[in-house]
């Protein structure tokens, strides 16, 4: 009985730091309306910064003052980063604002490294709370105690200064509707500020106050936001009290489901998210968002399918692809089909958000599961090349049809986030259940048959099905089920209207968008003949997310040339420099900032102004987010 | 039981959120052909009557029937299947596809080729599209892109939409809202016309009493969740408790309407 008390109260403990960092996230996407995935990066800088300051200074103030400066100088690096890149994106789509952040995470992972080293750090414990208190033979740590106390102080602290000070009822006033609070003539510009300060600061103090419970590692920025995500979805965005409520849920579901399913506790955590979401879709606390206020300046040029002269233009593309077995030498070939097989990576997803509006941020769940799917047929069952290639997408495609039905349910910044968790779910059981998956060590030796062997005929074939995907894809977004799906995109409300029932509509496309990212995994897994839990991470979604931002979103096939250009400068940068992770999220940055178009719709434009001549491009370029003040 | 039932067959309609009656068990039919109009101060309870004719909203109590078949607790694109057309109050279109696609979804989903992958959509009904388009007057407009309509055109093209399932029912919520005196005759009067050509039952919500008045074949009023009153327009018009509670005490409708008079 009294192990069951300590585990309560260890999952107690551990929800004080989940709290202050979604309470913080959660205060943040109330009034600015951004999801801030660089949340979790604050996290950890905050720990690595507490964690230089306790060291650099001893004593109980060394300790707790370092704690409290550390929070303090990362919410002021909230403040930079908020004047500096986020006020030029807040009128932006919300997916721009994710990418962004997210962006901004890559490059704290790289900088992170730079200055505190690879290694992890285990930091002092905390003066005052060294010991441990006994509980029937058990030893609570007292450290446990106290974060026990500080959840709900926190709790009221943040209370009070919502219901009792004027800047809280301005932040409440501006969660409900920011328009009206800035037509009221409040300085919008600091009030975002300041609330992007006050969260940030709350993710920073949950890092420092983490340091003598856990070491210090630059991985802990993605751990601690995919459980935030988690806390958020079923507490609710925007609600304080949810918050608190759902990470004490989340943290004992921990504590506990370790003892129940020690090697994939995490399940447990999603089957109540699962439920919880069926139940209430905007989480247990969380309010229907209202309609957003039209993004201005969206336009669109309409699709058509491609002119005849289009058409032998990409074909003549393809004949030229196809002939570099004739010139080039193995690497460039091998380098080659990595990059056929990211335009069916690409493409799938783009497919989901160009032309549903599903902008999902765990698409790599789906490849990898095609990887793993061909890897079990392959070495389990011992099957052919070519019945694994067939067989295997389809394990991408049962994983798409069961979390695309629980995803479809909810859309826009909710559906980015519970895409990401499942895909963050899938990883874990890949890491985790060694038994079946190999663990880290992945499965090895899936390599070609004969025939697919040879660099160029491997090749040929990567080649082949991009082609043959591109051009299905293309089929359906111009067949009766294309206009469906972007009429569910564009109102969900006047396509119920006529007889559409919307989340069928989008739970298919989520299923034929899995499906084809499964058969790029399918090929990936005998390119590389391995499989690793890396080929379903989050770094590999988001590989996806830029692919497809970086060709154009508004675009039929922007994902193929975004595929191409990403994934070669990719390729490249890797063989260049260690800190590829730093280039890759400055450039996301740039992207979202500068070129929200992206390649194919900065030359549709272009074209389209040589075609016309006479208006003036005020209209072209950026206009989302050159009308943000 | 040989008469035929009524197009539209509303009975005992209620629905309360709290303490608060937004509805009192009100009771109305439509026929076929026939242009009814549902009017009351704001508040009165047109739009949750409204919705819960639509599917968007569950009454506690009292059903919706049309031509016989219950529709509560059917969902909005059920009832739209049963041959359910409608508008929205604030126009609900698809942004970004074209005037001419706007309309095909409807014709696609209406017959049933939603989850059909493989056909060529723009060439789906392209000819029904363009003759729905020509019939309320949008012709000219099919391969613009819907977003850069402007109001008025756009309550033309959601008639259009809502056309697409040869509807027996119209129910619009608010037609004219938001556009100018003269487009708001020329919309109702295309409504009526179409309405009579093709025999469908028109229910709709009106704040422009001019509109009401001129178009409407029977009126019906609601006030603080209860109908207070129904009959001709001019019987409306002579109520003196509509008089009272609607129009305002000193605002008389004496014979005929002014047009274009409070522009």
């Amino acid at each position: 009985m009294a192990f069951y008390v300590v585990q309560f109260l260890t999952g107690l403990a551990s929800a004080a730091s989940l709290f202050l960092v979604a309470s913080g996230l959660s205060i943040i996407f109330g009034v600015t309306r951004i999801v801030n995935f660089a949340h979790g990066a604050f996290y950890m800088i905050g720990a690595y910064i507490a964690f230089t300051l306790t060291e650099r200074f001893s004593g109980a103030f060394g300790f707790w003052g370092g704690v409290v400066a550390a929070a303090l100088a990362v919410a002021l690096i909230g403040v930079l980063v908020e004047m500096v890149l986020l006020r030029r994106i807040y009128h932006a789509p919300e997916l721009f604002q994710l990418l962004g952040t997210f962006g901004l995470t890559l490059i704290v992972e790289d900088l992170v490294v730079l200055i505190w080293g690879p290694d992890d750090l285990v930091g002092r414990r905390a003066p005052g709370f060294k010991g441990a208190v006994d509980f029937f033979g058990q030893n609570i740590p007292s450290y446990d105690l106290f974060l026990i106390v500080l959840g709900p102080v926190v709790l009221g602290i943040l209370w009070l200064l919502f219901q009792r000070t004027r800047w809280g009822v301005l932040v409440r006033a501006a969660t409900q509707d920011r328009d009206m609070v800035a037509a009221l003539g409040v300085n919008q510009k600091w009030l975002f500020t300041s609330v992007f300060a006050v969260g940030v600061f709350l993710a920073a103090l949950g890092g420092a106050l983490q340091i003598p419970r856990d070491a210090v590692h630059h991985a802990m920025d993605l751990r601690i936001i995919v459980e935030v995500f988690v806390v958020v979805v079923i507490g609710g965005l925007g609600s304080i009290v949810g918050a608190f409520v759902a990470a004490v849920l989340v943290s004992e579901l921990n504590a506990f489901g370790i003892l129940i399913f020690p090697k994939i506790s995490i399940i447990l955590v999603f089957l109540v998210m699962a439920v919880v979401l069926i139940v209430r879709p905007w989480g247990l606390f969380g309010k229907p968002e209202a309609a957003a206020r039209k993004t201005p300046g969206l336009s669109v040029n309409p699709w058509r399918p491609l002119t005849s002269n289009e058409r032998l233009g990409s074909l003549a593309a393809l004949v030229i692809a196809a002939m570099l077995p004739l010139f080039a030498g193995n690497y460039a070939l091998t380098v080659g089909s990595e990059i056929a097989i990211f335009v069916i990576f690409a493409i799938s997803l783009h497919f989901l958000m160009s032309v549903g509006g599903l902008a999902s941020f765990g698409h790599a769940a789906y490849f990898g599961l095609g990887a793993y799917g061909v890897a079990f047929l392959a070495k389990m069952a011992g099957l052919p090349m070519i019945v694994c290639l067939l067989l295997g997408p389809l394990l991408g495609c049962m994983g798409a049809a069961v979390f695309g039905f629980f995803a479809v349910q909810l859309s826009g910044v909710y559906f980015a986030m519970l895409t990401l968790a499942f895909a963050q779910i899938v990883w874990s059981i890949a890491f985790q259940w060694v038994s079946v998956t190999g663990g880290d060590n992945g499965i090895l030796g899936v390599w070609p048959a004969s025939w697919a062997a040879s660099p160029s005929h491997f090749y040929w074939l990567a080649l082949g099905v991009a082609a043959l995907v591109t051009i299905a894809l293309r089929i359906a977004v111009f067949s009766p089920f294309g206009y469906a799906l972007r009429a569910t995109r564009d109102s969900v409300l006047r396509s119920e209207a006529v007889g559409i029932n919307a989340k069928r509509i989008q739970w298919t496309a989520f299923v034929i968008a899995g499906t084809t990212a499964g058969i790029g995994g399918a090929l990936f897994a005998y390119l590389k003949g391995s499989v690793f839990p890396d080929n379903l991470g989050i770094s590999l979604s988001v590989d996806a997310l830029v692919m497809v931002l970086l060709g154009g979103v508004e675009t039929v096939s922007g994902g193929v040339v975004g595929a191409i250009v990403y994934k070669a400068l990719n390729i490249w940068l890797v063989s260049q420099t260690d800190l590829s992770k730093l280039v890759l999220g400055g450039f996301i940055v740039l992207i979202v900032v500068v070129f929200p178009k992206g390649i194919v719709g900065m030359l549709e434009i272009l074209a389209q102004r040589r075609r016309k001549s006479s208006p003036p491009g005020s209209s072209l370029l950026a206009k989302p987010i050159e009308s943000a003040e | 039981m040989s008469v035929a039932p009524p197009l539209l067959a509303v009975e005992g309609l209620t629905k309360s959120y709290g303490g608060i009656h937004a509805v009192r068990g009100v009771s109305f039919s439509l026929r076929s052909g026939e242009i009814l109009a549902l009017i009351g101060p704001n508040g009165a309870g047109k739009s949750t009557c409204f919705d819960m004719l639509n599917g968007q909203n569950q009454p506690d109590t009292g059903r919706v029937c049309l031509l016989g078949e219950e529709t509560t607790g059917k969902k909005p694109r059920d009832i739209w299947r049963m041959g359910v057309g409608r508008t929205f109050q604030i126009t609900a279109t698809f942004a970004t596809m074209t005037v001419r696609e706007n309309v095909q979804v409807a014709l696609i989903s209406h017959g049933k080729q939603l989850y059909n992958l493989w056909g060529s959509a723009p060439n789906v009904d392209c000819a029904e599209a363009g003759r729905l388009l020509e019939l309320v007057g949008m012709g000219g407009y099919a391969d613009r892109p819907c977003g850069e309509l402007a109001y008025g055109d756009l309550k033309r093209l959601e008639l259009a939409i809502a056309l697409a399932n040869q509807p027996k029912l119209l129910l619009m919520d608010e037609p004219t809202a938001g556009m100018a005196p003269r487009e708001r005759v020329e919309l109702m009067r295309l409504t009526a016309q179409i309405a009579k050509e093709k025999s469908i039952g028109v229910l709709f919500t009106e704040h422009d009493m001019d509109v009401v008045f001129e178009h409407a074949d029977r009126i019906i009023v609601l006030n603080r969740g209860t109908l207070i009153a129904e009959g001709s327009p001019a019987e409306v018009r002579g109520n003196p408790q509509v008089q009272a509670i609607y129009l305002g005490e000193g605002l008389l409708y004496e014979g005929g309407h002014h047009e274009g008079a409070s522009a």
